[in-house]
């Protein structure tokens, strides 16, 4: 099976520096798309393609790329920046390409940020990826010294400046909007959209802002075509997906796999089932903002839609795995003292409700629970749910705790002193 | 126009706004925190959310914030909807989870928009039952006070602050629910226009501190609609009185003056009004020595000085009323009416009035200002000496920027969105001055250099835009490039408007201002926005008063008996050593509020009333004349100057004001008199004005404890005092509805308790107050004929070997002269200082700090030396009205040696 992503990764965890990059067909597909292809054929491709984002919302990618403004009039500098901020609970994807083979990144972004012409990007990375930091550095530099960055690149006429940004480290920052307000040095406050960032985004310019994977996606897409893309994929959407397992497994890690491979297949096949004495009991399929799924769920393909179908989101596809022997509502208040903590303060919901539900979850596990607490947990997530705040940090911050109350609430119930006893 | 369905009810609206604006002006009561009239809709507090169906078979609909959310035509809302509703209340329930409900102790509390807001939601019972966070306030100065526990994170500060009013020194620091407004470190807050906060904040955490220093809650408080009293603009305020004090200035919303905002002047200079420098008693001087005396004593000695035989003459004052000046000028005839002000400022408020009253040009009101699509200031550091019309420039500045976001399709009201495509991007805004200001972040360009080059530039800007005005030789290339940009930004623009005013000083600047108004304006009107330095500069201006040199001659050419000086400092107008020789060789009758020097040396000075005390009419800079009514009655013998005035000559048996019974008969006499005020009269709320029969209260229908505020003194209820010359009474009996705008005495109505019940106020959300702005503008464009131009165009400026061009600088706290002695402005004065740019002060071998000696009118000035980078080279600024840099006649040369 090809392995757009990963295939070419060392299994000793070293980098591949230019010229390994080069021998395994790296930068072939930007000098194919510089010579032959315009703009417009390339986005068609990857139109073709069927990619979605891989950051979570998986939104197409070449619908997104056509909202760009493009042409004479076109508003200037436009920005493509790669979300590297990958702070997402349970989430480890970007850094293996990150830290393996960020050339992949590199080309990928040259080739998007040609799409739409942009002439400016930014990696914004995740202040705790030192190592990969380090790595991208040295790529960069490669890669401008090969005169695949700068001014006139290959003779082509079009001219890329990439920047690597390392960030301070909020999970606000790997909302699109809010880590441009912090690539402009602002709180990292999400943005009203409309206007959307394709149109305006980083300093009111036209930007397009793209998960890691997405963009590492893109080079090999150009090489080998859209056709062979979908080929790769077992669902209606193209390519393959980096899925992982953390918890009571046996082999927790990450591995790039046909999408729409089914749970039951990563769970038992990759991470070889639960450990010695664990039971399953659940899992969150896409990191801590989704919706728990169960032993019920376990056929379910990991695709966009098949997810959605089954109650909850495919998000980064990097399961958490919950067994017999954590405590629920334990592993529930761990998440949301998180997304409290995380929180920017900027509406209201989110701002006061999460602290408040972090602090009834407490109350139970200390013995301090009362009667009405499960009640007021449902109406907090009837408060943060969608449309009610103004970004996504909050109904996503409810997708474990509403589906938790509904699939394991026996266990929550049991934290709660009968009212007579009280 | 659009229809659009609250509750099943049809509501014609206006669809480029939003839901929670449009249902506001229909008056239905909706909740919200984050949304500001004058900052537009950024969603972040989720208070006025509504259900939203998609058409009228749609049951279920969902939850929007009304805030966001254009009111197109055929959108169906539901306040009303359960869902709706339990979300509003869960709202408050959450942004009230770490509120600390101190609301018996708040200063806020009975004005507070949170607690308005919490019970429209219907929220009562708290389920938080966790800690709450705290914080520890800060120290901000002596006009705001903090306390951040009461802080329900609405944001609508630092958006006021920063994006509105261009401060620097407050953010929202840290994150989640511990979001901290406030400033890097204790300090004074920067911004002069800090005091909105106060009426931005939505609750207790920014509240006025000068206030707090004799707390009075609102329904205590004795208002009337009064006239800021501190700079030309004449800002709407609310004066608030108890016991005898003026308490606190709110402002009074007026759509084309003040709008929503005061400055800190404005709202914290009143404290001179009960400052220990009042005079509330007469006194008369005798054998040298100043001694208080009884009404009686001081009328009988006035009388024999304004007798018949005795050579009277008048000094007004630009701090005076137009009734107070007309009724001085009536008692001494037109010719004995000297106008006070200074003399370089009354030739250019002359001259000033003299353009805005010829062909070509049209004085803007403040919003139009703010809606200037480009603007020129000329001259004048704005901030300083008009400070809202600083404020309505930085609008002003964004309109360019603005209009090209909306482009997106984003409406006006999303602001957060305009923001976000606006970024920093300035319109058109060009400041040509001596020194720096405080425009100067905003400004496209600025420029800087000397008066007369600072007019040498206006005028070749004239002449770019039109190639019949008059050349201006020898520009530099540089020079010339600026002055086609301008010229280019001017003409391209839709609505610009050339700023500049006495402030400099300069008659050429005043000239070169209304030299470019003639060249936008063509055949047509182009705005010209003066300024002066006090609240009733222009009003005295078109009173045509001699000049007050001429005064001063006659007095010293011994043609004067007695010099009857009304409200007026001369010590602050011309050099002490004149009005020392006046005191010495005349009677002098001084009537003013406070014991100024003048007063000190008079030999009759009789208390009057300051604004708050009296009621009467000014004319602000647009031309604009006001009513401001009295607050309260004041202690002591106290009167108004006009009355005062009245008395006399009725004591010297003359009858020039026997007619002149009160401020009505003083405007009326004023609009026989003098043909521009011939309107005015048809226009304004007299005595005898009554809505509905009855007149209107000054007390709040809460006011406590009125019937016995005096019992320490007299168990029995006092009589309520008669108010003969308004239609405001002092009592809380009266028309209990709305009254007609001018006569707003505070902005309530029911379940709206703060000063968001504006709202309520208004024909339309933001628009005018209903029934129209309080105000009549006097000066209107002037239909036919061009004026012509002027070729008297100055020399470039030249720098003179060891002499400086001293020009005055002005300082929002310090250069006006009341508001200079309430404490808290104080507080915020500078010293004096002589400005110097870095390198003349290199060449004279002086630090930062190290005194200068500088001779001015005769008189030497020791002043330590500032080095300011942005002061024009070969000139040297010293702040205006400020310590004993006063009474000096500016621009000047002068030697500067270090001392």
């Amino acid at each position: 099976m090809d392995k757009p992503l990963t295939g070419d990764l060392r299994p000793d965890g070293t980098v591949l520096d230019l010229a390994a990059y080069e021998k395994v067909g790296g930068y072939e597909a930007l000098r194919k798309v510089l010579k032959e292809m315009s703009p417009a054929d390339v986005l068609k491709e990857v139109t073709d393609s069927r990619l979605r984002g891989r950051g979570g919302a998986g939104f197409p990618t070449g619908q997104k790329w056509s909202f760009v403004p493009m042409g004479d009039n076109a508003p200037t500098p436009k920005y493509l920046v790669a979300n590297a901020d990958e702070m997402e609970p349970g989430t480890f994807k970007d850094r293996l390409i990150l830290e393996g083979n960020p050339h992949l990144l590199i080309e990928g972004m040259i080739l998007s940020a040609y799409t739409i012409q942009a002439t400016q990007g930014y990696v914004f990375l995740r202040w705790a990826y030192k190592l990969a930091a380090e790595r991208i550095t040295r790529a960069l530099a490669e890669a401008y010294d090969r005169g695949y960055l700068g001014r006139n690149i290959l003779g082509s006429g079009y001219s890329f400046e990439l920047h690597l940004h390392t960030s301070a480290g909020r999970y606000m920052c790997g909302e699109e909007t809010g880590l441009l307000n912090a690539l402009e040095g602002k709180r990292a406050n999400p943005r009203a959209k409309p206007p959307f960032p394709q149109v305006s985004g980083l300093f009111g310019k036209p930007t397009i802002v793209q998960n890691v994977e997405t963009l590492c996606n893109v080079a090999p897409i150009l090489r080998n075509g859209a056709q062979w893309y979908l080929g790769l994929s077992r669902s209606e959407d193209g390519g393959t997906k980096l899925y992982g397992v953390s918890g009571k497994v046996r082999r927790p890690g990450a591995w790039e796999l046909p999408l729409g491979t089914t749970i039951r297949e990563i769970l038992e096949r990759r991470a070889r089932g639960m450990r010695e004495g664990y039971q399953f009991r659940g899992l969150l399929p896409g990191g801590a903002s989704t919706d728990f799924l169960v032993e019920d769920h376990l056929d379910v393909k990991m695709d966009y839609g098949s997810v959605q179908a089954a109650g909850s989101r495919l998000g980064t596809g990097l399961m958490i795995v919950l067994d017999d022997r954590t405590s629920v509502v334990g592993m529930v208040l761990n998440l949301e003292r998180f997304f409290a903590q995380e929180s920017c303060g900027w509406c209201t919901p989110c701002r006061d409700g999460l602290p408040w539900t972090a602090r009834i979850l407490q109350g139970l596990l200390e013995g301090r629970g009362r009667p009405g607490d499960l009640e007021r947990l449902e109406m907090q997530t009837r408060m943060m749910g969608p449309g009610n705040t103004f970004c996504a940090l909050a109904p996503g911050a409810m997708e474990p705790l509403q589906s938790a109350l509904k699939y394991f609430r026996e266990d929550f119930e049991k934290l709660i002193p009968r009212s007579d006893a009280a | 126009m659009a229809t659009i369905y609250v509750d099943d009810r049809p509501y014609e609206v206006d669809p480029a706004k939003n839901l929670l604006e449009e249902c506001l002006s229909k008056g239905l009561d909706l909740p919200y925190f984050c949304w500001h009239p004058a900052l537009g809709s950024v969603g972040a507090c989720r208070q006025c959310a509504v259900k939203q169906y998609r058409d009228e078979n749609d049951q279920r609909g969902r939850i929007v914030m009304a805030c966001m959310t254009p009111a197109m035509d055929g959108a169906r809302i539901s306040i009303r909807d359960k869902d709706a509703a339990q979300f509003r209340a869960g709202i408050i329930e959450l942004l009230m989870s770490n509120h600390p409900h101190d609301c018996p102790v708040c200063d806020e509390g009975g004005e507070c928009h949170l607690q308005d807001m919490t019970v429209m939601t219907g929220h009562n019972y708290r389920g938080y039952r966790f800690g709450k966070r705290t914080f520890t306030n800060q120290q901000l100065g002596p006009f705001i006070n903090h306390e951040m526990n009461r802080c329900i994170t609405c944001y609508r500060c630092v958006r006021y602050y920063r994006d509105y009013a261009g401060g620097q020194d407050l953010e929202a620091f840290a994150s989640h629910n511990h979001v901290y407004f406030g400033r890097h470190e204790d300090g004074a807050l920067e911004s002069e226009f800090s005091g909105n906060l106060v009426e931005i904040c939505p609750t207790g955490v920014f509240t006025d501190k000068t206030l707090k220093q004799h707390y009075t809650r609102k329904w205590d408080l004795q208002t009337a609609p009064s006239v800021c009293a501190h700079c030309s603009l004449g800002c709407n305020t609310i004066a608030g009185e108890r016991y005898g004090e003026l308490r606190r200035i709110l402002n009074r919303y007026n759509a084309q003056v003040n709008g929503y905002f005061l400055c800190d002047r404005g709202r914290f200079g009143h404290g001179f009004v009960n400052g220990d420098r009042r005079l509330r008693q007469p006194r008369l001087r005798h054998d040298g020595e100043s001694r208080p005396v009884g009404g009686t004593d001081a009328m009988k000695r006035t009388a024999l000085l304004l007798g018949r035989q005795s050579r009277v003459i008048g000094i007004g004052s630009p701090r005076a009323s137009m009734e107070a000046n007309f009724a001085l000028r009536t008692l001494v005839g037109p010719r004995n009416f000297f106008s006070g002000m200074a003399p370089g400022e009354e030739h250019l408020v002359a001259r000033m009035l003299h353009v805005l009253r010829g062909a070509g040009v049209r004085t803007p009101s403040l919003r139009e200002v703010e809606s200037a699509d480009a603007v020129l200031v000329l001259g004048e550091d704005v901030t300083q000496t008009a400070p809202l019309l600083a404020l309505a420039i930085r609008q002003a500045a964004q309109q360019a920027p603005r209009k090209q976001a909306m482009q997106l399709r984003i409406p006006r009201w999303d602001d957060a969105a305009l923001r976000k495509v606006m970024q920093q991007q300035k319109g058109p805004l060009y400041v040509a001055t001596p020194a720096g200001t405080r425009l100067d972040d905003v400004a496209t360009q600025c420029f800087r250099g000397a008066p007369d080059d600072v007019a040498r530039l206006g005028f070749a800007v004239a002449r770019a835009l039109d190639d019949t005005a008059p050349a201006v030789k020898g520009l530099s290339r540089e020079e010339r490039t600026a002055v086609q940009a301008v010229a280019n930004a001017l003409r391209a623009a839709e609505r610009p408007v050339v700023v500049s005013g006495s402030g400099c000083g300069s008659e050429a600047v005043v000239d070169a201002a209304a030299q470019v108004a003639r060249a936008l304006a063509g055949a047509g009107t182009a705005n010209l926005c003066f300024t002066a330095t006090e609240c009733n500069s222009f009003g005295l201006g078109l009173l045509n008063a001699m000049g007050t040199a001429e005064a001063f001659q006659r007095v010293a050419d011994g043609l004067v008996d007695t010099v009857v000086v009304l409200e007026n400092d001369l010590y602050r107008r011309v050099g002490r050593a004149s009005v020392d020789a006046m005191l010495t060789s005349t009677h002098v009758v001084a009537i003013d509020h406070s014991a100024t020097d003048t007063v000190a040396g008079a030999e009759v000075a009789l208390p009057a009333g300051t604004f708050a005390e009296t009621e009467g009419t000014v004319v602000n800079n647009e031309g604009r004349a006001q009513r401001f009514y009295q607050v309260f009655v004041p202690q002591g013998e106290v009167k108004p100057a006009w009355r005062w005035l009245r008395e006399l000559a009725q004591a010297a048996g003359r009858t020039e004001l026997t007619g002149l019974r009160s401020p009505d008969d003083l405007l009326a006499g004023l609009a026989r008199a003098v043909a521009v005020f011939e309107g005015l009269p048809a226009h304004v709320a007299g005595a005898s004005f009554r809505v509905n029969g009855e007149k209107v209260p000054r007390l709040s229908p809460r006011a406590s404890g009125r019937t016995a505020a005096s019992a320490d003194v007299n168990v029995h209820e006092p009589k309520p005092p008669e108010d003969p010359d308004s239609p405001l009474a002092f009592t809380m009996e009266g028309y209990p509805q709305q009254p007609p705008a001018p006569l707003i005495t505070r902005f309530w109505a029911p379940g709206w308790n703060s000063v968001q019940s504006l709202n309520k106020f208004q024909a339309e959300v933001g628009g005018a107050l209903t029934g129209g702005d309080p105000g009549t503008r006097l000066i209107e464009p002037v239909a036919n004929g061009a004026a012509a131009y002027t070729d008297e165009i100055p020399p470039a400026f030249k720098r003179r070997a060891g002499a400086f061009l001293v020009v005055p600088l002005h300082h929002i706290f310090g250069s006006e002269e009341q508001s200079a002695a309430a404490p808290a402005v104080a507080q915020r004065s500078p010293a004096p200082y002589a400005a110097l740019n870095p390198e003349d002060a290199q060449s004279l071998g002086v630090l930062d700090g190290e005194f200068v000696e500088i001779e001015l009118g005769g008189g030497v000035f020791q002043l330590p030396a500032r080095l300011m980078s942005s002061m024009t080279a070969g000139v040297l600024g010293v702040p205006v009205g400020v310590g004993n840099v006063r009474g000096v006649d500016v621009p000047a040369w002068s030697r500067c040696r270090r001392v």
